[in-house]
């Protein structure tokens, strides 16, 4: 009797669960379509407006402006005529050099104030960061009179080292606290086991902390080089000709008075294409990076 | 810990661009003393982009002389330039400037005279009206580039068809019919295409002509705002009733551009904007209507005065230039006779940068190649800065009032005029909003009590 339940039950409980298991993978496959579909949704979304700059570039000023049409004969006469006019190279040479410049002066500031924050904090830390980020809170353009008053006795005007320091000053905040955040999610012991075996403060940093959160301090170099790539605003009015990069150079295809949509649209597509690349072969450091801790 | 960890690689790739960077920063020092590289500073205009493909031909004959273009988006360059010169920064040594800024610019002192120009400048061959609008008591402040007023583009085969025949100087009403009996409900040909997005460059250099001529203006002799009159009541009530019933759709986001591409699609029967779209207009390689296109003087209704605009773009030296020598010869160069010759025999005739003297509308060759020569020439010569509305006004200025204050003004009553065109307020209400923001404007800058 016991035998026969005992053999009833467990010949129904696998029969049971296999259906249940089924069913169960059936909805999961389909939640799995459903948030496929969304995720293809949304990128679709945000490329668009990406995907239309690159065709508009190779379309004429007539086709540009016309009605909105994917069926067109290819040129590159947008293309030949935005290089004609500006020399996109020394653009392209700036926003490297700035940009690149500015995220690594970030970072040799953020490292140590981060890590001071993070390992040593005081009553006032907090504080101190949320000061930090508020000077996000003000508009560029408020502090645009005295910053050109100071370039202008400085001589930093239309040059690449003025340039540098604004965009290092601009992402701090922000590469301070991103760094804040990864190095906050390092276990303490770590760190002090380096201390116990004799390490300096230098070599706790160089040796531990760093290695231990590229992944993070990847991203944040990353999300710094993307900022300074595409801000806007102060490129356009600290530089003039010698220190100018590429949103300048696509700010000069722009005209009230005339077709220009094409030929902003080659320039546009020219102007990112360096760091869509650059992204594209980073995007491994830069999904590690931002999910990184998530999993801790 | 991995290999792959250690920051050296990272370090050593982020480094790398910084080392000639600070070279080339030391070697820009050394070529800012050189006095020959000079800066100018301009709009991505058609005729502002020939100018800039002529810079090999300037430094040919100049070769002690080495030009830098900074071009920008008009409003951009405006608020850039006026940082730059406010802050004496030194950054351009020739400005592209509009006839809005050139006296108000001078007054400051923001500009260098540009009187004792060389007998071969030929000062006396400029036109009257764009020379007025450039000097301050007196002294010529900037030189005239190229200059424009406003004029009425209509399509000929529409007209021909509907049996309607344009007069010598046709008016506002007229108008209002012949877009009635043009406009096709499709769609596809709207019976008249105007200025609708918002700004005073925009729908406002419109208004404030449609404004003039129906009686209009902006202040009375003691700078009191008129805005809520009933000559801009019904100017206004006017354009909104046309551009609703027989203009585009979405008029209300079209500026120059894009009635222009509109109109060179065949999608307008009838528009009034620039002179200088006619060059546009006739060159068949970007208009479909060039062989149908027509023009007459811009529509008038209860006076011609201020029915039409003017607008120069001109080139003028900043005080604070370093190298205002060079920068004057650039400036007489680019707008010289021998300049709009030179434009003439590389681009074109069509291309040359109209407006500015009679000498090009005596060129035969000039006249042949635009038909609409003559018309802009007159336009521009009946066009009275001083005089522009049937009252009398204590501003300079046909299409704008030449004031500090008057692009804030502008810009906030043709917002308020596009929220009567997209229907969100009435005329009424847009207009008594717009008097009271202006009133409060000018009493905050001292103008009233």
């Amino acid at each position: 009797m016991t035998t026969t339940t005992t053999t009833g039950d467990s010949v129904k409980a696998p029969v049971a669960d296999a259906g249940r298991g089924a069913s169960a993978l059936r909805a999961q496959r389909r939640r799995k379509f459903g948030i496929t579909l969304l995720g293809w949704g949304v990128a679709l979304i945000i490329f668009f407006p990406i995907f239309w700059m690159i065709v508009t570039g190779f379309k004429t000023e007539a086709e540009a402006i016309a009605d909105p049409s994917l069926i067109f004969t290819p040129t590159l006469e947008s293309y030949v005529e935005v290089q004609e006019r500006a020399d996109y190279l020394k653009f392209a040479w700036n926003s490297v050099v700035v940009s690149f410049g500015s995220t690594l002066l970030a970072l040799l500031i953020a490292v140590p104030s981060a890590y001071a924050m993070a390992f040593l904090p005081t009553k006032r830390t907090k504080g101190t960061l949320l000061w930090m980020l508020s000077t996000k809170m003000l508009p560029s353009v408020g502090v645009l009179v005295p910053i050109y008053l100071l370039f202008r006795d400085f001589g930093l005007l239309d040059t690449r080292i003025g340039l540098t320091i604004v965009y290092t000053l601009m992402n701090l905040p922000i590469v301070v606290w991103m760094l804040y955040t990864f190095f906050k999610d390092l276990p303490r012991e770590i760190l002090e086991a380096g201390r116990m075996d004799g390490a300096s403060t230098f070599q706790e940093v160089w040796y531990l902390l760093l290695p231990l959160t590229l992944p993070g301090i990847a991203s944040t170099g990353l999300l710094s080089v993307i900022l300074s790539w595409n801000e806007a605003f102060w490129s356009l009015n600290l530089t003039t000709s010698q220190a100018a990069p590429l949103t300048a150079y696509i700010a000069s295809f722009s005209s009230p008075e005339g077709l220009f949509w094409a030929k902003l649209s080659a320039a546009s597509t020219m102007a990112i294409a360096p760091i869509l690349i650059f992204g594209w072969l980073t995007q491994k450091q830069m999904v590690r990076g931002l999910t990184f801790g998530a999993v801790k | 810990m991995k290999p792959s960890y250690t920051l050296r690689p990272l370090c050593a790739a982020l480094s790398r661009p910084l080392v000639p960077a600070s070279a080339l920063v030391l070697s820009l020092g050394a070529s800012a003393a050189q006095a020959e590289t000079i800066t100018v500073a301009t709009v991505n205009n058609n005729d502002m982009v020939i100018m800039q493909s002529l810079t090999e031909a300037f430094e040919k004959a100049h070769p002690d002389i080495t030009l830098d273009w900074v071009v920008l988006e008009e409003n951009v360059l405006r608020q850039r330039m006026t940082t730059d010169i406010a802050t004496q920064g030194g950054q351009f040594d020739v400005m592209t400037i509009g006839s809005y800024e050139a006296p108000i610019w001078a007054e400051r002192g923001w500009l260098e005279p540009l009187d004792d120009l060389p007998e071969s400048y030929q000062v006396d061959d400029l036109l009257g009206p764009v020379r007025d609008g450039l000097s301050h008591e007196g002294s010529l402040y900037a030189l005239p580039f190229y200059a424009e007023s406003s004029m009425l583009y209509y399509r000929k085969d529409l007209f021909a068809e509907a049996g309607i025949e344009m007069p010598e100087q046709p008016t506002w009403s007229q108008v209002r019919n012949w877009a009635e009996a043009l406009h096709d409900d499709d769609g596809e040909v709207a019976g008249i295409c105007l200025r609708g997005k918002p700004g005073w460059g925009e729908n406002m250099a419109f208004v404030s002509t449609l404004t003039n001529t129906f009686g209009g203006r902006w202040f009375d002799m003691d700078w009191n705002a008129q805005i809520d009159s009933p000559a801009w009541q019904e100017a206004v009530a006017f354009y909104v009733d046309l551009l609703d019933n027989y203009g585009p759709a979405g008029a209300s986001s079209n500026g120059f551009n894009e009635n222009l591409a509109l109109f060179s699609r065949g999608n307008c029967a009838m528009w009034v904007d620039a002179t200088s779209a006619a060059g546009k207009l006739f060159d068949a390689d970007e208009s479909q209507v060039a062989d149908q296109l027509g023009f007459a003087p811009a529509p008038v209704a209860e006076t011609p005065k201020g029915s039409h605009w003017l607008w120069a773009w001109a080139l003028a030296i900043p005080a604070s230039s370093d190298a205002k020598d060079a920068a004057r010869q650039f400036v007489t160069w680019a707008t010289s006779p021998e300049y709009v010759a030179l434009v003439g025999e590389r681009e074109g005739w069509t291309s040359v940068p109209p407006g500015t003297r009679q000498s090009t509308y005596d060129n035969a060759e000039y006249i042949e190649a635009a038909p609409f020569a003559s018309f802009v020439v007159d336009a521009i010569s009946k066009a009275d800065p001083l005089d522009s509305s049937l009252e009398p006004n204590p501003y300079v200025g046909v299409q704008f009032v030449g004031i500090p204050e008057f692009q804030a003004i502008g810009t906030q009553v043709g917002q308020m005029v596009a929220s009567a065109l997209t229907g969100e307020t009435s005329v009424e209400q847009a207009l008594s909003a717009a008097q009271r923001a202006t009133e409060r404007t000018m009493k905050r800058a001292g103008y009233t009590d």
